[in-house]
C-alpha cells in the first residue's frame, strides 16, 4: 500500500522524530509545518521529540487493515510524549489484557509495515512498556 | 441571498446490491428525487462520493453522472469530504441556489462499497484519516473511534452498556424504515457479545459497509410552489466546519470541535436553540459517535451523552428523537450517500410523510454529517415551510 | 596510539520459547535436548523486529555509552546472515536512524556467525589506521532454523553494537588474530529459506578446530595465558560447545560463565560472541583482560584481547545491561505463535 517514495520522504520523522517548534509561540509540530496554526508564525526551529511518554488512550485492533493482518491482535494508542506532542503508534511487548491509560512507555525502533512480499520494508516508531 | 427549499427527495433500498453498478444505484435515487419534485429539468447537479476511485475505480463522477441523468450538458460537480461528502454536496447546492447561480439543483450522494473485499474497503475508508501519521501505524476507523470512546468512558464514566444502547435504539428505529439495510432488532447483550473489532468497540457498534445512493432537489423557496406540488421544506441553516484531521493532534479527543462549531453557526443562522428541535439525524458511524455528536450539538451537557439513548431522551417518543431513520447503524452507511439520506429523512419528517416513524408535530429538524473522526462536519437545519409567515 | 571500545550496546527481544515447547511439537525428548545442547529457552523476534531494528536499538545504547555525536561516526558495518533485504543495505537504515548520515561508510557483512566480529574487526582497524575518529561494528541476527531441525532449538535473535575510537576508551584492544580455512560445515544457498549443516561435522573439525586454534594463536601472539585473562567469551551456538572449548583451553567457569548467554538466549548467530562481550563489559572492572573468540561456519574465527579501562564504571549503567535485558519481563510464546512470528506458516500470497 505504501511505495518507496512516500516512505522515504518521512524518514526524518519516522527514524529520528524530527519536529519543529514555532519561534513565535513555542508550539511543537510533528511533522513540521509551514505555518503555525496557533499564532500563524512561519519561523520554526528543529527539535527532536522526547522518546518516552504516557498512554492517553488506546484500542486493541482485532480486525486489521491490509498489510497488518499478521500482527493482529495489536494495540494502537495515542501517546503523550513528555511535555510535548501526542502521537499515534502501536504499543508492543505488552500484555493486551492489562494495558491501561496512564502507563509509562518508551519508544523503540520497529518495522511498522511492509509493502507486500516484495516491496519496501517500512520502519518507524512503536512504544513498549517503560 | 435567496432562501432555499427542498422540493424532492429520492433514495433506493440500501444493502449489498450485487447486481447494481455504481452509476445504476445513483441514477435510481436521482430519478426518484426528480420525480418526487415533479420538475422537468435540473440546472446543475452535485454528487457527494468519498472514493469512487478506490471502491469502483471510477473518478470524474460529475460528468459521468450528469450524463446518466439525461438532462443535457448541465454542470456536474463531485464533492469529497470523506463521510461528509453527501452533506457537503448538499451545502454546495444550497450555496448555488442561494447565490442565484442556478434555480433547480440536484444534490446527491452515492457509494458502491461491495465491489471490493473487506480489507480493501477498510483501506479505502482509512484514507479519511492521516495516512502518514495515523494509518501508517496500523490504526483503523473503528480503532480511532474506539480510542475516542475510551477517553469518554474513562473521563465521564460512560459505560459499555450505554454504547450498546445507541445501537439498540437505532436498530429499533430502523425496523420502521423499509429502505434500511439492517432492519432487525438488536439487544444490548447482542451488541456487547458481538465480535470484538477494536476494543472497546464490537461489530454491532459499527455501521455497516453498504451500497446505496440518495438525492434531493433544491430550488429557491419563492419558486417552490410554482415548480413543485410537494410541500416545500426550508433550508434554515447550512454550516460547515473543520478540525485537525489526526485525532492525536486534538487537545480534547472526546470532543467533536468541528460539530460544536458548525452547530453553533447553524443555530445562529436559524435563530433557534437546541430546545426548539423536533428531531435530529446524526452521524452514528459508531455508537460512540452518536454520544459525542449529541453533546457537541448541545442536546445534552458535555459528558452526559452516554445516558441519552438508554433513558429514552433520544428515542422515538423521547424529548429529542435522534436518528428516527435508524441512523447509519441500521439504515446503512454508503459513505457519500449518508449525508443526503439524512436530509431526505428530515424532509419526509417535516412534510409529515415519514409513516410509522413520523415524529409528531415536527417543525425543526437538524442533520449532522461528519467526515473522518470529525475533522469535517456539515450541519443543516430545516423548517417545515407550511403555515409559516413569510 | 591505543584504540578500542568507547561505547557498547546490546538489544535482546523480549519474547521467548522454551525447549520443551519445540520438543513437544516434534515429538522430541526435551530433557535430552536440554542436556545435549545446554539450552533451556531462546529469544524470539516478533514480526516487527529484524536485524535492522535490533541494530538501531543496540547502536543507540552504544552511542549513549560512548557519549559522542553520532554524526562523527565514520563507518557502520553490520554483520548478519539475516539481513532483511537480499539487496539493499541494512547499514544505511541504521545510519539514518542514529543520525550518522551522510558522511559515513556503510557495508553489510556476511560470514555465517562470524559476520558480527568481522564488522568489529574492520571498524577497529579503520580507527587504528587513522581513517576515521569513530567506527561502529554490529553483530545481529534473527536466526532461522528449519522446523524440526536441531537448529530450531537454538536459533534466536539479538544484537550488539560497538563504537571504536582512540579516546575515552572503556576497553583497549591489546591484540587481534584470525584463523580461517574452507570448511563447509553450515551454509545457506541463495533463495533457500533455512540453512543446512553437516551434523556432527560442525563440531570437531569446524567449531572446535577454528575456535581453539584462534584462541591459542591469539594468546601466543599476545604472550598471555588463560590465568592472565579475567574473562573469556566464545561463539555460543549452544550451551555446550563454548564451555567445552573454554575448559580445553584452560579457562574456568568463573572466567567464561558471565559471557555465556546461550543457555537462556539461544544462538544469536552473528550477535552471539559480541553479545557475550557486552555481558562481560557490564560487570568488568578496570584492568580486567578479556579474550573474545568468534566462530563462523565456512569457517573461521576472529580473536581479540581487550583490557578494560577506568572509564568502564562510568558507562556500565548508561544503557540497559545485557543480562538485565535477558531477564526483563520475558514473554513466553507457544509454538504456533512462534511459527507465525517466524513466517513458518504457509499462507495465501498476493
Ligand atoms: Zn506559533
Amino acid at each position: 500500500m505504501i511505495g518507496p517514495v512516500r516512505y522515504w520522504r518521512e524518514i526524518p520523522q519516522r527514524y529520528r522524530y524530527e519536529a519543529a517548534r514555532c519561534s513565535g509561540c513555542g508550539k511543537v509540530f510533528f511533522p513540521p509545518r509551514l505555518v503555525c496554526n496557533a499564532c500563524r508564525g512561519r519561523e520554526f526551529k528543529p527539535v527532536i521529540l522526547p522518546q518516552a511518554g504516557t498512554l492517553e488512550t488506546f484500542t486493541i485492533i482485532r480486525v486489521a487493515p491490509s498489510g497488518f493482518e499478521d500482527q493482529a491482535p495489536y494495540a494502537v494508542g495515542v501517546v503523550r510524549l513528555a511535555d510535548s506532542v501526542k502521537v499515534t503508534a502501536q504499543i508492543v511487548d505488552c500484555d493486551l489484557e492489562t494495558l491501561a491509560t496512564g502507563q509509562k512507555l518508551r519508544l523503540e525502533f520497529r518495522k511498522v509495515q511492509q509493502d507486500g512480499a516484495s516491496g519496501v520494508l517500512c520502519y518507524g516508531y512503536k512504544f513498549v512498556p517503560a | 441571498m435567496r432562501e432555499v427549499a427542498v422540493i424532492g427527495v429520492g433514495m433506493n433500498k440500501w444493502g449489498e446490491l450485487w447486481e447494481k453498478s455504481h452509476r445504476r444505484i445513483w441514477t435510481e435515487a436521482a430519478l426518484a428525487a426528480v420525480d418526487d419534485a415533479g420538475v422537468d429539468r435540473v440546472d446543475a447537479m452535485y454528487v457527494g462520493c468519498m472514493s469512487g476511485g478506490l471502491f469502483v475505480g471510477q473518478e470524474h463522477l460529475g460528468a459521468l453522472l450528469a450524463d446518466e441523468l439525461g438532462m443535457g450538458p448541465i454542470p456536474g460537480t463531485r464533492v469529497e469530504s470523506a463521510c461528509a461528502s453527501g452533506g457537503l454536496a448538499f451545502r454546495q447546492a444550497v450555496l448555488a441556489v442561494a447565490a442565484g447561480a442556478h434555480d433547480i439543483v440536484l444534490a446527491s450522494g452515492v457509494e458502491k462499497m461491495t465491489d471490493v473485499d473487506g480489507g480493501a474497503a477498510t483501506y479505502a475508508l482509512s484514507t479519511a484519516a492521516d495516512q502518514e501519521y495515523e494509518c501508517y501505524q496500523g490504526i483503523t476507523f473503528p480503532g480511532l473511534y474506539a480510542m475516542m470512546a475510551r477517553v469518554h468512558m474513562e473521563r465521564y464514566g460512560t459505560t459499555r452498556r450505554q454504547l450498546a444502547d445507541v445501537a439498540v435504539k437505532n436498530h429499533a428505529h430502523g425496523l420502521l424504515n423499509e429502505l434500511a439495510q439492517f432492519r432487525m432488532k438488536v439487544t444490548a447483550e447482542q451488541v456487547m457479545g458481538s465480535a470484538a473489532v477494536a476494543d472497546p468497540l464490537r461489530l454491532l457498534d459499527c455501521s455497516p459497509i453498504t451500497d446505496g445512493a440518495a438525492a434531493v432537489v433544491l430550488c429557491p423557496l419563492e419558486m417552490a410552489r410554482k415548480l413543485s406540488k410537494q410541500p416545500p421544506v426550508r433550508v434554515a441553516a447550512s454550516a460547515h466546519a473543520t478540525d485537525r484531521i489526526a485525532l492525536h493532534e486534538r487537545d480534547d479527543m472526546a470532543d467533536l470541535a468541528s460539530t460544536r462549531h458548525a452547530a453553533a453557526l447553524a443555530y445562529k443562522q436559524a435563530g433557534i436553540t437546541p430546545k426548539d428541535l423536533s428531531f435530529c439525524e446524526v452521524h452514528d458511524c459508531f455508537t460512540i459517535a452518536e454520544i459525542l455528536v449529541i453533546e457537541a450539538l448541545g442536546l445534552t451537557a458535555r459528558g452526559k451523552g452516554g445516558a441519552a439513548a438508554g433513558s429514552g431522551l433520544t428515542a422515538q417518543g423521547g424529548k429529542i428523537p435522534v436518528n428516527p431513520s435508524g441512523g447509519l447503524k441500521s439504515k446503512g452507511h454508503p459513505v457519500g450517500a449518508t449525508g443526503i439520506a439524512q436530509i431526505r429523512e428530515a424532509v419526509l419528517q417535516l412534510r409529515g410523510e415519514a409513516g410509522k416513524r413520523q415524529v409528531p408535530k415536527a417543525r425543526w429538524g437538524l442533520t449532522q454529517n461528519m467526515g473522518g473522526t470529525g475533522a469535517s462536519t456539515v450541519v443543516h437545519i430545516f423548517e417545515r415551510a407550511e403555515g409559516r409567515k413569510r | 596510539m591505543e584504540v578500542g571500545i568507547r561505547g557498547y550496546g546490546a538489544y535482546i527481544p523480549r519474547h521467548r520459547i522454551r525447549v520443551e515447547e519445540i520438543a513437544r511439537v516434534w515429538g522430541a525428548d526435551a530433557p535430552t535436548y536440554k542436556r545435549g545442547l545446554g539450552l533451556r529457552e531462546k529469544s524470539v523476534p516478533t514480526p516487527d523486529q529484524d536485524v535492522i531494528t535490533m541494530s538501531v536499538e543496540a547502536a543507540r545504547h552504544a552511542i549513549r555509552r560512548a557519549g559522542i555525536d553520532p554524526a562523527k561516526i565514520g563507518a557502520i558495518y553490520i554483520g548478519s546472515e539475516s539481513h532483511p533485504y537480499a539487496v539493499k543495505p541494512s547499514g544505511t537504515v541504521v545510519a539514518e536512524a542514529i543520525g550518522a548520515t551522510p558522511e559515513i561508510h556503510c557495508a553489510d557483512f556476511e560470514f555465517a556467525c562470524k559476520a558480527g566480529s568481522e564488522g568489529m574487526f574492520v571498524a577497529l582497524s579503520l580507527v587504528k589506521a587513522g581513517q576515521m575518529e569513530f567506527a561502529m561494528g554490529i553483530g545481529a541476527d534473527t536466526s532461522q532454523g528449519a522446523p524440526g531441525d536441531a537448529l530450531e532449538y537454538s536459533a534466536s535473535a539479538g544484537s550488539a553494537a560497538y563504537i571504536f575510537a582512540s579516546t575515552q576508551l572503556v576497553a583497549v584492544c591489546e591484540e587481534t588474530y584470525a584463523f580461517m580455512t574452507d570448511t563447509p560445515d553450515f551454509w545457506r544457498r541463495e533463495y533457500q529459506f533455512y540453512p543446512r549443516h553437516g551434523g556432527r561435522f560442525t563440531g570437531e573439525p569446524a567449531y572446535f578446530k577454528h575456535t581453539l586454534s584462534c584462541a591459542r594463536g591469539l594468546m601466543k601472539k599476545a604472550k598471555v595465558k588463560p590465568k592472565d585473562l579475567r574473562w573469556a567469551v566464545f561463539h555460543q551456538p549452544n550451551g555446550k560447545f563454548p564451555a567445552k572449548a573454554a575448559e580445553e583451553l584452560g579457562f574456568t567457569s568463573d572466567q567464561y560463565g558471565q559471557g555465556l548467554l546461550s543457555p537462556t538466549l539461544g544462538n544469536t548467530y552473528s550477535g552471539a560472541s559480541p553479545l557475550g562481550l557486552t555481558a562481560v563489559l557490564d560487570v568488568a572492572k578496570p584492568g580486567d583482560r578479556i579474550l573474545m573468540v568468534s566462530y563462523g561456519s565456512g569457517a573461521g574465527s576472529d580473536g581479540f584481547i581487550w583490557r578494560v579501562t577506568d572509564r568502564i564504571t562510568k558507562v556500565q549503567k548508561l544503557a540497559p545491561q545485557t543480562r538485565a535485558q535477558l531477564e526483563d519481563r520475558p514473554i513466553y510464546v507457544d509454538y504456533g505463535t512462534y511459527a507465525k512470528f517466524r513466517g513458518k506458516i504457509r499462507k495465501l500470497t498476493e
